[in-house]
């Protein structure tokens, strides 16, 4: 089954759109089934409901969701890319 | 898809100096608004998601760079609008607000519709992860070399 993974910014249009996209393109590349949900972090505790993986944000997060959360500030300035994409596969793998 | 086709040529700033990122916020809002690209509360809107949810983004390299940026209710084409500042000029980490990032160019985002702008957004990103794109347009002397650098 797919696993889902929330991923947030401040607008949910941008910064997220970006992530999303490299999310997808790493779990493809992995071979893992993964469904992105892209948000503002305000919609975080509404998609939750539905259930979820795994939080990547490119935000600051107000709280504490349950689920593990990877901040994906690497996805716009490249830093420490590999080691966020492990962290990503890491845990949608388990 | 570059980032030169989307950006505004009447909204690239050189050398700005400013006190605060604040005032670079309503000085690039202003030219996407003088150019009809924004609405009128885009600024306003643009403060305040920038003092809630700030854009500053540590690069790594020399300089680093800040993206403001606003709910597409704002804006009524999508465009870019470029700053380089005079002086580093903090703005506060996008993923832990509470940090400092001391900007020394600012890419100002106006998206008409939501992730519509893939390409342009992921070129965007493309240009924050090369520090020599990033010093090249710090220390850009025309427009025309911003436009240049980044086609």
């Amino acid at each position: 089954m797919a696993k889902t993974v929330i991923v947030s910014c401040g607008t949910g249009i941008a910064t997220s759109t970006v992530a999303a996209k490299a999310i997808e393109e790493a779990c493809k590349a992995a071979g893992v089934a993964v469904i992105t949900k892209q948000c503002k972090g305000q919609e975080i505790p509404e998609l939750l409901k539905q259930g979820a993986d795994l939080i990547v944000t490119t935000s600051t997060m107000r709280f504490d969701p349950g689920i593990p959360v990877v901040k994906g500030l690497a996805f716009l300035t490249g830093i420490g890319i590999d080691e966020v994409v492990k962290e990503i596969l890491d845990i949608l793998k388990d | 898809m570059n980032i030169s086709d989307y950006l505004c040529k009447e909204a690239v700033i050189l050398g700005l100096n400013a006190a605060s990122s604040e005032e670079v916020i309503r000085e690039l809002g202003g030219k996407l608004h003088d150019q009809g690209f924004v609405k009128e509360d885009f600024i306003e809107a643009a403060l305040e998601r920038e003092a809630n949810m700030p854009t500053g983004l540590p690069l790594g390299g020399e300089y680093n760079a800040a993206i403001p940026h606003v709910d597409i209710e704002y804006v009524n084409k999508s465009a870019l609008g470029l700053a380089t500042l005079k002086d580093d000029v903090v703005f506060y980490n996008m993923v832990e607000d509470d940090v400092e990032v001391p900007c020394r160019l600012v890419i100002m985002l106006a998206l008409d519709k939501p992730k519509s702008q893939i390409e342009m957004l992921q070129s965007v990103a493309t240009v924050l992860q090369n520090p020599e794109i990033i010093q090249n347009l710090v220390h850009a002397k025309t427009t025309e070399e911003i436009f240049e650098i980044l086609s």
